[in-house]
């Protein structure tokens, strides 16, 4: 978890963390380049219609600005990556107020593009979640993606406190 | 975004053009309650793009949570465009319509 140490965010991070953020890094990028589909429901919260009900005036919009917010999206999941400590190992993070912003961001589109696909709603507790999940099947990769989902929760969280203390 | 440097000349006395008549700013950003933004970080993110207080900002977070969804600025189509494209890089729903 994130701490400030004077300019700094630093937190240390063990290996399977550095690997799994890696990965929900990785596959943020991978879904805003080769995988980019206006009919995936995950770009569609990220890139929501700005004209809900009017949509030649959203795809006016995206002409202008998609690409931007992509771009955007793209080099905040970036930040995660170029801080991670290199190969597979874990290790210490050291952020700057910038890199710590785009950190921010990037965990936040993560865990947006993860509450999509794990049908996330409102209200829901997510330890009860993880319960039923584990009562149901303990291996099942819903167990390991509700881990995931909290624990960037949790990080993105100590990253903004630390932000703002 | 750039800053707003302090005009190094006096200015000329012109007619104000830059400010909008009410009735000419019927245009909305409105942000969606949404299950998965944590509380603290849409308090952050007002205050971050909107220069708000931090009481404003996390008034306008509760009308989010509680009601659904708040206005979160209004003015000039194009500005309020240009807000929801901010909301947006920071991962808010944010959709814009006239109030």
């Amino acid at each position: 978890m994130f701490r400030r140490h004077g300019d700094r965010y630093v937190a240390i991070f063990a290996v399977d963390e550095a690997r799994v953020l890696r990965k929900v890094a990785s596959e943020v990028v991978g879904l805003l380049t080769d995988g980019f589909d206006h009919g995936d429901p995950v770009v569609g919260r990220l890139f929501p219609a700005v004209y809900p009900e009017d949509a030649a005036n959203t795809a006016e919009f995206r002409r202008y600005t998609e690409g931007d917010l992509k771009t955007a999206k793209i080099d905040q999941a970036g930040a995660i990556l170029a801080a991670l400590p290199d190969g597979e190992a874990g290790g210490e993070v050291r952020l700057d107020a910038e890199a710590a912003e785009a950190w921010l961001r990037a965990l936040n589109d993560a865990r947006l593009a993860m509450g999509v696909r794990l049908e996330i709603k409102d209200g829901m507790d997510l330890g009860e979640e993880l319960d039923d999940a584990v009562a149901e099947d303990p291996t099942s990769s819903r167990v390991f993606q509700l881990s995931v989902y909290a624990y960037l929760g949790y990080l993105q969280e100590s990253l903004l406190n630390a932000l703002i203390d | 975004m750039g800053g707003m440097a302090a005009p190094q000349v006096a200015p000329v006395e012109t007619p104000d053009t830059e400010e909008v008549p009410a009735y000419d700013r019927p245009w909305v950003t409105i942000v969606w309650d949404d299950p998965v933004n944590l509380m603290t970080y849409v308090t952050w993110v007002f205050q971050k793009l909107f220069g708000y207080s931090r009481e404003k900002a996390e008034q306008l977070m509760l009308d989010v949570h509680h009601k659904g969804k708040a206005v979160v600025s209004s003015g000039a189509r194009e500005r309020m465009e240009h807000d929801a494209s901010q909301l947006h890089a920071y991962g808010l729903w944010a959709t814009v319509e006239r109030s």
